[in-house]
């Protein structure tokens, strides 16, 4: 199993040179199989080390695989290598897992879109380097693919690249990004500078023994806020989460595969990998516990008013990115993971079924035009329902348990921190109704040609989306609390893979039970509420600005963020730069290098009388310089 | 007795040398460069180099001279008075650098000791022929055979460049 | 410090200051002549101040590569002068930018 390790990213890359570098003589139509097919046997590999993984078989010489020595210079010792451990299979099967289903996805989706090549080869480069992330054995490796993915995030988003503003979206997800990068980076050193290594293993085996957990040691906690940093880049958290809803610019199987489902989650995936770090710096864990949770708060209150479909799944990924990083911030690293699992089949799902409406829609984005898709489109409608009730935690679907899990912790660590948690699951419940009842139930809203088209989608779009279906529905089993007669399988899953079990609960079972009851029920009400807002009074969001109320307008416009972020950060970095260049760059470094210059063409005038092509001349200078290596030669050895 | 042979030959061996320098018309540059290799070969014969001196004579102060000859005849350079000298600030700094170059030599090679040079010391038949065939032969015989090699290639190096017009080849 | 040395230098610099001073081709080959035989006269003394003939030798060799380097350098001038028409070292400015 070791010998086909390195095939898991190589796969991929395979893919994305064939495409890339023949893009011209691959038949448009064969390059979605073409990278489906690359991609469905790393999947296969994948799911040969997950079922032994599960297993509890894992080889140990998988654990740790040396590809080639990278970088060998002085104490820095890199190389670049694989670590096979429970965690990194797990994230693994969900790449390229969800990543197949949404390659064969995209060949109906994007056949007659005409860079399709180059939009699969995109697709291709994207799994790759979100395998190379998760499956580093080291930082390096995974800030390689840190890159990466950022670099295919920003060519994916920027995919239509005629229309301005998708550019732009495509520039500010990356800028964004960089920001966090560069926090990744300097955590990344530091962790070099305090522990004189990158690898994971030899990273946490010193911070253990070096660092005493009851003292707060400075140096850790610089380092975990570092990374923290760049976590929230990628995961868009408060305050670098305003690219993620821009990102929708890109095709919606995009969406669904990197700004939902997997990249998103490469912060949740390093704080999980670095956990070791994370528990010994308390404070830390509070920080992320605040932004999370403001995140998770802020991205519903500003998605219970947006109109444009995939607005409002943004929204709702920042949101539950939120729910991710809350978990992780209580200590709960298991259960993030578990969010990011659950989270990935669902909101992948939302995202296809999103795009299959889009696409019946021709194109058409906007829910206000939508109504009464139930009829036309039954699977995709059947789909998004399970996704929907998923999302919003009705049991037995996947994200009643990893909800419940979180909202457990946060019960465990105080009554209020649960009470805020219950408060962004309501409102995920409501703006994720309305968009379900806006888009489905009532009237067709939109015009007569749009409803003369209104088809569903072919077979190669509906199929994945039952099968993530029938994942949303089942994959909420692996891990069953106690209370519910479950053994918490997937944590022990993880526990093999570094990440430290859960301790037992506290909580009495019934004080459990009853917080269950209390969640679900209100949760039911805000379904009902929405039904009877949506359905019975069939009341529309507002065509025009003006016509909201204050608070709503505030959401509407994302709480300004985006402008306040304009007049605090461009506006005075624009007006820095107007000032250096019209200022600085004229009064002194235009006189600089004009200096320089004038100062070559001055010598070269003056000294150019030698240059006299006379060669009794040369003869003079060569005969003067002899004579001064004579006279040197006197004074240095003969006295 | 040598002692005073030595200066005389000196003396004219500088006077003919300053004329080669001076001299506006090139022939008698040549002619008066054939008397001072004359008078080298002369100290050439107080050192006891009698071989060398014999070379010397045959080839510097012959053949060389006369090929300096032959191409001033053909190039029928006659008219070289004709020419305007040299910008004066030219002169002056081939002459002081000329003489920093005397200066330095002599200031670099005073604190040589050299022992007083007695003929008497000498093998018997130093500098003949016969002995310096004899170390040419066994010690530098390779070198020897090398230069035939450099006299070969300068032939026909010469021919070649003697050529009316090189493209025909 | 030996009369030998002294004359010696003295034709030295004689012979590099008529390299310096002289334009015409032809009389700077003379010069370089003279260079070449003050230090030939040179190893002819110092060969019989250590009473070692080798020093012979090399003048011999001298010798051998002036004659070869002064038949080049004459072919040079001969041609030189057929595509000039002068050996006037003023008129080789070819070098100057």
């Amino acid at each position: 199993m070791m010998d086909f390790v390195w095939l898991i990213p190589a796969l991929p890359l395979l893919g994305f040179l064939i495409l890339s570098l023949f893009n011209k003589y691959i038949p448009k139509a064969a390059s979605g199989y073409i990278a489906s097919a690359m991609l469905l046997g790393s999947f296969i590999i994948v799911l040969n080390l997950l079922c032994a993984a599960i297993g509890g078989t894992l080889p140990e010489n998988v654990a740790h695989v040396e590809i080639l020595n990278w970088i060998h210079a002085g104490k820095l010792d890199l190389s670049l290598s694989f670590q096979i451990d429970n965690l990194s299979v797990w994230f693994m099967s969900i790449i390229t897992g969800v990543g197949f289903l949404i390659h064969v996805y995209s060949i109906s989706y994007m056949h007659d879109d005409e860079g399709v090549t180059r939009y699969f080869s995109y697709l291709n480069l994207f799994v790759f380097s979100m395998l190379l992330l998760v499956m580093g054995s080291n930082y390096v490796v995974m800030f390689m693919g840190w890159e990466g993915v950022g670099l295919c995030s920003y060519l994916l988003i920027g995919f239509w690249f005629k229309n301005q503003a998708y550019n732009d979206a495509a520039k500010k997800a990356f800028i964004m990004n960089r920001i966090g990068d560069l926090g990744f980076l300097l955590g990344m050193l530091l962790i070099y500078n305090q522990f004189g290594s990158l690898e994971y293993s030899t990273v946490f085996n010193q911070a253990v023994t070096i660092i005493n957990p009851n003292e707060p040691s400075g140096i850790i906690f610089a380092i975990t806020i570092l990374l923290f940093v760049g976590a929230m880049g990628k995961s868009a958290q408060i305050p670098l989460y305003t690219w993620l809803p821009d990102a929708m610019a890109g095709p919606t199987p995009v969406s669904a595969l990197i700004h939902a489902a997997t990249m998103v989650t490469a912060g949740i995936y390093m704080i999980a990998r670095s956990n070791v770090l994370y528990s010994l710096a308390p404070c830390t864990l509070d920080i992320i516990y605040i932004i999370g949770t403001s995140t998770a708060i802020l991205a519903a209150l500003i998605g219970l008013t947006q109109t444009d479909i995939k607005k409002v799944l943004a929204y709702s990924t920042v949101s539950q990115l939120g729910f991710m990083f809350m978990a992780i911030g209580l200590g709960g690293y298991t259960a993030g993971v578990f969010h990011v699992t659950t989270h990935a089949f669902f909101k992948a799902l939302l995202f296809l079924g999103a795009g299959s409406v889009i696409h019946a829609m021709g194109g058409e984005q906007d829910i206000r035009k939508m109504g009464g898709l139930m009829k036309k489109l039954p699977i995709t409608f059947f789909t998004f329902i399970i996704a929907t009730l998923a999302i919003a935690g009705i049991p037995p679907l996947a994200g009643f348990f990893s909800k419940d899990a979180i909202l457990a912790l946060a019960f465990e660590a105080s009554p209020i921190k649960w009470g805020l948690g219950v408060f962004a699951a309501l409102l995920t419940t409501f703006y994720m109704f309305r968009m379900l009842f806006l888009t489905f139930f009532g009237e067709f809203r939109g015009t007569t040609h749009q409803k003369e088209h209104l088809h569903e989608s072919p077979l190669l779009m509906t199929i994945p989306l039952m099968i993530l279906a029938a994942l949303t529905v089942f994959s909420g089993f692996i891990d069953v609390p106690h209370v519910l007669g479950g053994h918490n399988w997937f944590s022990h899953y993880l526990a093999a893979a570094n990440i430290a079990l859960p301790e037992a609960s506290h909580i009495p079972a019934s004080t459990e039970f009853l917080l269950m009851g209390v969640a679900l029920t209100l949760v039911v009400l805000v379904i009902l509420t929405t039904y009877v807002l949506y359905v019975s009074k069939k009341t529309m969001p507002a065509a025009s600005d003006s016509e909201l109320s204050f608070l709503d307008k505030l959401s509407y416009n994302k709480f300004y963020v985006d402008e306040i972020y304009d007049a605090v950060i461009v506006k005075p970095l624009a007006f820095l730069s107007d000032f250096s260049s019209k200022v600085l760059e004229k009064l002194f470094i235009d006189r600089i290098v004009n200096f320089t210059g004038k100062s070559v063409q001055w010598s070269g005038k003056t000294i150019r009388f030698i240059q006299s092509g006379d060669v009794n001349i040369y003869a003079i200078f060569m005969v003067f310089g002899i004579v001064i290596i004579l006279f040197i030669n006197l004074i240095l050895f003969l006295n | 007795m040598a002692n005073i042979i030595f200066y005389i030959l000196s003396g004219i061996t500088l006077c003919s040398a300053l004329f080669v320098i001076l001299s506006k018309n090139p022939v008698y540059s040549v002619l008066s460069l054939v008397i001072t290799f004359s008078c080298i070969t002369g100290h050439m014969l107080l050192l006891s180099a009698d071989f060398l001196a014999v070379v010397n004579l045959i080839v510097y102060a012959g053949a060389i001279m006369v090929l300096f000859l032959f191409v001033i005849m053909m190039l029928n350079l006659n008219d070289a008075a004709a020419q305007p000298g040299k910008p004066f600030l030219s002169k002056l700094a081939a002459f002081v650098a000329g003489g920093l170059l005397l200066i330095s030599l002599v200031y670099l090679l005073k604190g040589q000791q050299t022992g007083h040079i007695d003929l008497s010391t000498l093998d018997n038949n130093f500098g003949s022929a016969q002995e310096l065939g004899k170390i040419l032969f066994n010690e530098f015989l390779l070198p020897f055979e090398i230069t035939s090699v450099l006299f070969l290639s300068a032939m026909i190096g010469a021919v070649m460049l003697g050529k009316k017009d090189l493209k025909d080849y | 410090m030996s009369e030998y040395l002294v004359l010696c230098c003295i034709l030295f610099s004689l012979g590099a200051f008529g390299v310096l001073i002289r334009r015409n081709i032809l009389v700077m080959f003379m010069s370089i002549e003279l260079m070449l035989n003050s230090v030939n006269l040179l190893l002819v003394y110092f060969s019989a101040i250590h009473n070692d003939q080798s020093g012979q030798v090399f003048v011999f060799f001298i010798m051998a590569v002036a004659a070869a380097e002064i038949t080049i350098g004459l072919a040079i001038l001969v041609m030189i002068f057929r595509h000039i028409g002068s050996i006037k070292i003023d008129s080789l400015k070819e070098l100057k930018w």
